[in-house]
C-alpha cells in the first residue's frame, strides 16, 4: 500500500519537474500578486478632487481651508465663485468632493457656537466617498477643537479660570495607523493559496481523466483512497511552501508584522488545505475535461472569496449570504490567519475557528471520497 | 450457485476467462445482452464487431472497471465484480486511448506501473529490461513518451500492462491508427504471449487481424451472434458459396446480380461484386452471360475463398433481420 502511494508521489514530483512552465505558475503569479495587493488593495484616500468656496473670505475660513489642503487628501481641481461653480464641478466629475465655507463662518465662531459647512460629495464611488467625508469631518473637528481651544484660553486667562477641554481621541488597535496593507497582505496568503490550490488538485486528476491515465492506474490493483493520497499529498506540501512563500514575501518587502506562534498558523494552514485539497477533488469528480474544470473552478472560487470577508465586511451582508458565509472555509482561514499576525493571539482564541475549519475538511473530504469512487463506475 | 470459497483459487482446469449471461444496461440502453463464452489458457480470443457494439463494454467489465447489471464473469477464477481489486492484480490492459504519460520518459513510466503493480524490488530492473526490450527500444530509455512514433508507443503500453506477469491480457482495439508494418509486429509480440500460456482477450475492427487469432466471437448490437475458429466462422457463415464478380458497369450491374436466378446475396466489395450463390460453377458462367447480353462489358465471375469480412457483413446483416423480425413479432402481439 505504501510502496503504491511512494510510487504515484515519485511520478507526480517528476512531472512537476519536468514542467517548466507549473514551477513557474506555481511561484510568480502568487508573488506578483501579492505585491499587486499589497500595493493596489487599499482603503486609504488620497489627493481626492475638491473644489473650495469660501464664501465667508475670513481669517479663520482661509485656516481652515488650508488645513483642507494641508492633509494631502484633498486636491484642489478647480477654483470657484459662486455655489453654481461647485455643483457643475462635482456633476461634470471634476471634482469628487465640494466643500462651501459659507459667509457668517467666523463669525459664528467667535461667538463660540456651531459653524456649518457645507460638502457635496460624488457618491459614485460610495466607498472612497465615505472615507473622504470622514476626513472632511476629521479635519474640520480638529480645526474647530483647535479653535475653541485657543479662544477659551484667551477668555479663560481673564476670568482666571482653569479650562478643561474635552479631548475626543480615536485609537485603532492591532493597526494603530489603519494601515490597509496590514490588513490585506495576510488575506491574500489565504486567497492565493485557495485559487491555487483547488486548481491544482482538480486540474490534475481531470487531466489523467482526459488523457486516459486514469483508467490505465484503475485496472491496477490500486485502492481509491491510495490513489486520492497520492494525488493530493503533493498539493498539499505545495500548498505548504506557497504559505511560506507568500508570507514571506509578505513579512520582508510589507513588514507586515508577525506576533502570534507559528505552529498555531500551521494547524489552520493545515486544516484550510485539507478542505481546498477536498474542494479540487471534488469539482475533479463532476469534470469531463479540463474546459469544463476551468469554469467549474471560476464558478466556485469567486463566491468563497466574496464571502469570506476579504474585502467586504460579513456583517455588512444580507442575512441570507451572512448564513452562507458560515460554510467558506476562507472566512475562517482569513480569522485565524489575520488574527495570528496582527494580534498574536492563540488557541485559546482561535479555537471555534479551528473546529470549524475542521468540520468542513471533514465533510468536504469525506464527499470528495465517496463521490469518487462513484465517479469511477 | 457460485461458491465463494472457491473464488480465491485460480485451478488450470478452469477457463482463464468464463463469462455466462453477462448483461449491462445504461438506463434504457442495452449495451451487452447476455453474452456468454469461456476463453482457455494461452487463448487468443478476437472481438470482432461494428463500433458501438459492447466490445469495450465487455472488457471494462472483465477489468472491473464497470459493475455489470446480470449475469457473471470469473476472470483467472475469480469473480470480477466481488472482487474486483483481486482481478487486477491478475490482468494487463490496453485501452484504445494511449494511456501513459508523454511527460514521463520510458523507463520512468515503466517503474511507475511495476510500482503500483507492486512488481518485487529484486525483479523490477529485469522485468522493465525485458518491456524496453520487448518494445524494441533499447538504446531509447530515457526518451520522452510523447516524443516516441505511435508503433514504438504501442508496444511500449503493451510491455507496460505485462510488467507483473499477469496470466489475462486484455487489449481494446490496441493497434487503432497504427500503421501496418506496426501492427503485425504487435500481433507477433501477443502470439509469443499466448505461447508462454498467457490468455489474451482483443477487441479490433480490422478484419484482417482476426485471422490472427484462435478463435473469434462476433458482437453486433451487444449480442454475441458468432463464435468459433476464423476458418469455422467462414465456412458457416455463408449459405452458399461465393463469386468474386468483376464487370465495368458496376451500378448497374448490382441489381441486375441480386435479380438473377440462383444468387441469395450480392454486395459491392471494392472494385468487385461478391456474390453468394448456391453453386458456384454453375451460376458463374450464367451471370456472365447474363451481363453481356444487357450490355455490361467484360463481366468475369470466379469462384472464391470467403474473407472474413464477407462473414461479417453476412452474420450482422442476419442478426440485425432476426433483431427486426422479433421485434415486429413482438409488436404484433395483442
Amino acid at each position: 500500500m505504501l510502496g503504491r502511494i511512494l510510487h504515484l508521489l515519485i511520478k507526480e514530483f517528476l512531472q512537476l519537474r519536468r514542467d517548466k512552465s507549473a514551477r513557474f505558475r506555481l511561484l510568480i503569479p502568487p508573488i506578483v500578486q501579492m505585491v499587486l495587493f499589497g500595493y493596489a488593495a487599499t482603503f486609504e484616500v488620497f489627493n481626492v478632487s475638491t473644489v473650495i468656496l469660501d464664501q465667508d473670505r475670513s481669517q479663520e475660513s482661509r485656516a481652515l481651508e488650508d488645513a483642507f489642503l494641508r492633509s494631502s487628501r484633498f486636491a484642489l481641481a478647480a477654483p470657484a465663485r459662486r455655489v453654481a461653480d461647485v455643483r457643475d464641478a462635482v456633476e461634470a466629475s471634476d471634482a469628487q468632493l465640494g466643500i462651501v465655507i459659507p459667509a457668517g463662518f467666523a463669525e459664528l465662531l467667535r461667538k463660540g457656537q456651531t459653524a456649518p459647512l457645507q460638502v457635496l460629495v460624488d457618491g459614485t464611488n460610495s466607498n472612497s466617498a465615505l472615507i473622504a467625508l470622514g476626513y472632511v469631518g476629521q479635519i474640520a473637528g480638529d480645526f474647530g477643537q483647535t479653535y475653541a481651544q485657543n479662544l477659551a484660553e484667551r477668555t479663560g486667562r481673564l476670568q482666571g479660570k482653569p479650562i478643561v477641554s474635552v479631548e475626543v481621541a480615536e485609537r485603532y488597535w492591532y493597526n494603530p495607523n489603519l494601515n490597509s496593507r496590514w490588513f490585506f497582505v495576510p488575506g491574500v496568503i489565504g486567497t492565493l493559496t485557495l485559487i491555487t490550490i483547488v486548481n491544482l488538485t482538480a486540474f490534475a486528476i481531470v487531466r489523467e481523466r482526459e488523457v486516459g491515465t486514469l483508467e490505465q492506474i484503475l485496472v491496477t490493483p490500486i485502492r481509491p483512497f491510495e490513489f486520492i493520497i497520492g494525488k493530493t499529498l503533493p498539493f498539499f506540501l505545495i500548498g505548504l511552501l506557497e504559505v511560506s512563500i507568500v508570507a514571506g514575501v509578505g513579512m520582508a518587502w510589507f513588514r507586515v508584522p508577525f506576533r502570534g506562534n507559528p505552529l498555531v498558523l500551521l494547524l489552520g494552514t493545515c486544516l484550510f488545505l485539507f478542505a481546498t485539497l477536498a474542494i479540487g477533488l471534488l469539482i475533479s469528480t463532476i469534470c469531463r475535461t479540463q474546459q469544463q474544470a476551468f469554469s467549474s473552478n471560476f464558478f466556485v472560487l469567486n463566491p468563497m472569496f466574496i464571502l469570506s470577508g476579504f474585502s467586504f465586511p460579513i456583517a455588512s451582508m444580507p442575512p441570507v449570504l451572512q448564513w452562507l458565509t458560515y460554510v467558506d472555509p476562507l472566512r475562517y482561514y482569513l480569522v485565524i490567519i489575520r488574527a495570528t499576525f496582527l494580534k498574536g493571539v492563540g488557541l485559546e482564541a482561535l479555537w471555534p475557528q479551528m473546529l470549524a475549519l475542521a468540520a468542513i475538511a471533514a465533510v468536504l473530504l469525506a464527499a470528495a471520497v465517496l463521490r469518487f469512487r462513484k465517479s469511477l463506475d | 450457485m457460485n461458491p465463494p470459497d472457491a473464488a480465491l483459487a485460480t485451478t488450470s482446469a478452469a477457463p482463464a476467462i468464463a463469462v455466462d449471461g453477462l448483461t449491462k444496461r445504461f438506463g434504457a440502453f442495452t449495451a451487452l445482452d447476455g453474452v456468454s463464452f469461456a476463453a482457455g489458457q494461452g487463448e487468443i480470443m478476437g472481438f470482432l464487431g461494428p463500433n458501438g457494439a459492447g466490445k469495450s463494454t465487455l472488457i471494462r467489465i472483465l477489468c472491473g472497471l464497470l459493475h455489470p447489471s446480470a449475469g457473471q464473469a470469473r476472470v483467472a477464477g475469480i469473480d470480477v465484480a466481488r472482487q474486483p481489486e483481486a482481478v487486477r492484480a491478475r490482468i494487463g490492459y490496453m485501452s484504445q486511448k494511449f494511456s501513459l504519460y508523454g511527460d514521463l520518459s520510458v523507463v520512468e513510466n515503466l517503474r511507475f506501473f511495476a510500482g503500483i503493480y507492486s512488481v518485487p524490488r529484486a525483479e523490477m530492473a529485469g522485468r522493465i529490461a525485458y518491456a524496453v526490450a520487448m518494445a524494441g527500444l533499447g538504446g531509447q530509455e530515457n526518451t520522452l513518451v510523447a516524443n516516441l512514433a505511435g508503433g514504438w508507443k504501442q508496444r511500449l503500453a503493451l510491455g507496460a500492462a505485462i510488467l507483473h506477469r499477469p496470466p489475462v491480457l486484455f487489449l481494446d482495439e490496441p493497434t487503432s491508427g497504427v500503421d501496418p508494418e506496426s501492427r503485425r509486429r504487435f500481433w507477433e509480440l501477443i502470439h509469443t504471449l499466448s505461447g508462454d500460456g498467457v490468455t489474451v482477450l482483443v477487441s479490433t475492427h480490422y478484419m484482417d487481424e482476426a485471422e490472427y487469432c484462435h478463435r473469434i466471437a462476433l458482437i453486433a448490437r451487444g449480442r454475441l451472434i458468432a463464435l468459433g475458429t476464423p476458418l469455422e466462422i467462414k465456412r458457416h457463415s455463408l449459405d452458399g458459396e461465393l463469386l468474386a464478380l468483376a464487370c465495368a458497369d458496376l451500378g448497374r450491374a448490382l441489381p441486375l446480380v441480386q435479380g438473377a436466378a440462383g444468387v441469395r446475396d450480392a454486395a459491392l466489395f471494392g472494385s468487385r461484386i461478391h456474390v453468394t450463390v448456391d453453386e458456384a460453377a454453375r451460376r458463374g458462367p450464367e451471370l456472365e452471360a447474363l451481363l453481356a447480353a444487357r450490355g455490361i462489358a467484360g463481366a468475369t465471375a470466379r469462384p472464391i475463398a470467403p474473407t472474413m469480412e464477407d462473414s461479417f457483413v453476412s452474420l450482422v446483416g442476419k442478426a440485425a433481420l432476426n433483431a427486426a423480425t422479433s421485434a415486429n413479432a413482438a409488436g404484433a402481439r395483442p
